[in-house]
């Protein structure tokens, strides 16, 4: 059944402009972001074959090569108990990204249905869930990291805990943002009066159209907290001894830091390196998701 | 008319508005609709016709109870929509429809065509295999003028009346008996709006389709509609046969209203007298006393502004609300 030739069809071009091959493009063009990608996929390789790379065991002492300086049998220098740096950083950057990664899965499992409930009912399901939210926001990050801890008993397992839930209400403010803006849209009400359940327009419509913040907020949040697990292990309460971690080994290494400082530099700049390429990740992300956050950056270059 | 489909009768929605500080203050109301009344027969249209802000957008939601109505009833097909509960208005969603002003913001940016014209049939389960949903969903767009190849672009591919015709097919996926179509196609560019109009009244025929044809501009209502009903600040001045509505006008706003629609004929146009209303729509927080349009009716006499005046029947199928024409009152107005 169609109807009259009066509604001639109109043409389209032939080659659609694919929306995500438009983000890769601005994704690619941006150095400082191709670079961290390069970095990260180094490092998850590192941390997947760890064991394979590593050229001694992470707990061979050797008492008699203490404190040496780098050599190319030990190319980061040996610690206090002889043991090989290089390969105890290694190892300790398997702890690190599986940290980052399960605390800020934690904290998106839990944030994002907090924010897409909250911003989406509104009224006091919104109080309640955000005050709560707030009441978490309103510690300074470690402090309550070490303040959970303090509950939970140090450990890795609990770390990643202490940490997730720290970083809980920072998705759940963005998500609920991104929602309630969204929410709004015509395209919602459209959904609604075709008879769609609240479920299915929670996550069927409003998710896909408030993803892009939170994709961003998870690269930046790796960051954070792979920074938070190093501070975590260098108070002693996340991976215990004899096990290395990043935190853990700089913590070590400050007594040595006159006699040896590879100790304490190798994991630095480990950490360093990381932290920085999930941070240029992140930023680079943020231009090429969100265009309205380009512009308040590129403002802000003119203005200085 | 024939027997109505659609039965509104004074109909208010009002927005609370609350006053600032640490516990809100209810203040007031803005009387978007207040106390609208009309009926819709079935396989026709009405057209509902106003100036911007004059509830005309709500009351076609109201109606959908997309907008929780404060007062008043809407039966639909013998069924008051007030007395449903969630469940049983969503499965009733699926015989009315709403087509939608802005086609660049009533589809998903992130569903592809066949996604968005397929989901009223998932949401209602009309279909049962993959299979047969994408049939579906290639007739539907074929119904519309559009390709079937279509069905995995996105909206950002699309022109605007194409983006209009996608939001059509997803209205009438449902196969509903009644749509509501808020101005459908006043963001349009003019050469796509006959087409669009076309389209909407071939399905009508084809389709036995009932509409609110809610627009601003009197030239698309005269043609499409059946009969018209003029809203004033939240309420309907007057409703009539659309024939006698243009030819014999009677309330002061509905002449003012027809007098600036241009005559396609420049004789006509530059001899013929033109109502020109002084000031603005008074706002609906605090609308005038009386009959909300006498400071700025050219024929305002002694009761207006302070009596309301009621919508009445004059002629058969056309009431107006205006105090000219009551009997009791038209020897004092000298008219």
């Amino acid at each position: 059944m169609t109807v009259a030739p009066s509604t001639p069809m109109e043409r389209l071009p032939e080659k659609p402009v694919s929306r995500s091959r438009e983000i890769w493009q601005t994704l690619i063009a941006n150095r400082l972001a191709v670079a961290g990608l390069v970095v990260l996929a180094l490092l998850v390789l590192m941390a997947v074959l760890a064991e394979v790379i590593a050229p001694f065991g992470i707990n061979d002492i050797d008492i008699p090569n203490r404190l040496t300086g780098p050599s190319m049998s030990h190319w980061f220098g040996t610690d206090d108990l002889g043991r090989d740096v290089l390969s105890r950083v290694i190892i300790a950057s398997r702890v690190s990204l599986q940290v980052g990664f399960i605390a800020v899965g934690f904290a998106l499992a839990f944030g994002v249905p907090i924010g897409l409930v909250a911003g989406y009912y509104r009224g006091k399901t919104d109080s309640i869930l955000m005050r709560l939210m707030d009441i978490l926001f309103s510690f300074p990050a470690i402090l309550l990291a070490i303040a959970i801890l303090a509950v939970l008993g140090p450990g890795i397992r609990n770390a990643m805990v202490a940490i997730g839930l720290v970083y809980t209400p920072i998705f759940a403010r963005i998500t609920r943002g991104s929602v309630i803006v969204v929410s709004e849209e015509v395209y919602i009400r459209a959904a609604r009066s075709l008879g769609a359940r609240d479920g299915r327009i929670i996550f069927r419509h409003i998710l896909p159209n408030v993803l892009a913040p939170i994709i961003v907020q998870t690269t930046l949040s790796l960051a954070f907290a792979i920074l938070s697990e190093a501070a975590l292990s260098f108070l002693g309460l996340g991976v215990q001894p004899p096990n290395p971690a990043w935190g853990r080994m700089l913590a070590e290494g400050r007594n040595f830091f006159q006699q040896a400082p590879w100790m304490g530099i190798f994991p630095g700049v480990a950490i360093l390196v990381t932290v920085m390429s999930f941070n240029f990740v992140g930023d680079g992300l943020r231009d090429a998701l969100d265009p309205k956050q380009k512009s308040v950056i590129e403002s802000r270059g003119q203005s200085v | 008319m024939s027997e109505p489909l659609l039965e509104v009768s004074d109909l208010q929605v009002y927005f609370p508005v609350y006053g600032k500080g640490l516990v809100p203050r209810h203040i007031n109301d803005v009387k978007a609709v207040d106390g609208v009344t009309f009926q819709v027969g079935r396989g026709e249209t009405l057209g509902l016709v106003g100036e911007s802000g004059c509830g005309k957008t709500t009351t076609g939601l109201a109606v959908l109870r997309l907008i929780e109505p404060t007062g008043g009833s809407v039966v639909f097909d013998g069924v008051d929509l007030s007395t449903l509960d969630k469940r049983d208005l969503r499965l009733l969603r699926k015989r009315m429809a709403l087509i939608f002003q802005d086609p660049y913001a009533s589809l998903d940016p992130r569903m592809s065509i066949g996604a968005i014209v397929g989901e009223p049939l998932e949401i209602h389960r009309l279909t049962q295999t993959r299979a047969d949903r994408d049939d579906r969903v290639g007739e539907l767009l074929e119904l519309v003028g559009l390709s079937p190849d279509y069905r995995n672009r996105y909206p950002h591919e699309f022109s605007g009346g194409q983006r209009q015709r996608v939001g059509i097919a997803r209205a009438l996926a449902t196969e509903p008996d009644f749509i509501v179509c808020d101005e459908p196609i006043a963001a349009l560019d003019v050469s796509i709006q006959a087409g669009i109009m076309n389209l909407l009244e071939d399905l009508q025929d084809e389709l036995g389709l009932t509409y609110i044809f809610i627009a601003h501009d009197l030239s698309a209502v005269q043609h499409f509609s059946d009969r018209i009903a003029v809203m004033y600040l939240g309420r309907v001045v007057e409703v009539a046969d659309r024939v006698a509505l243009y030819e014999t006008p009677q309330h002061p706003y509905t002449a003012a209203l027809l007098s600036a629609v241009p005559v396609p004929n420049p004789a006509v146009q530059r001899t013929r007298q033109r109502i020109i209303l002084e000031g603005d729509v008074p706002s609906p927080l605090n609308p005038p006393s009386g009959c909300s349009f006498h400071q700025r009716c050219p024929k305002a006499f002694e009761p207006c502004p302070h009596v309301d005046p009621a919508l009445r029947t004059t002629k058969r199928d056309h009431d107006v609300a205006c105090h000219l024409h009551d009997p009791a009152l038209s020897g004092a107005a000298g008219a």
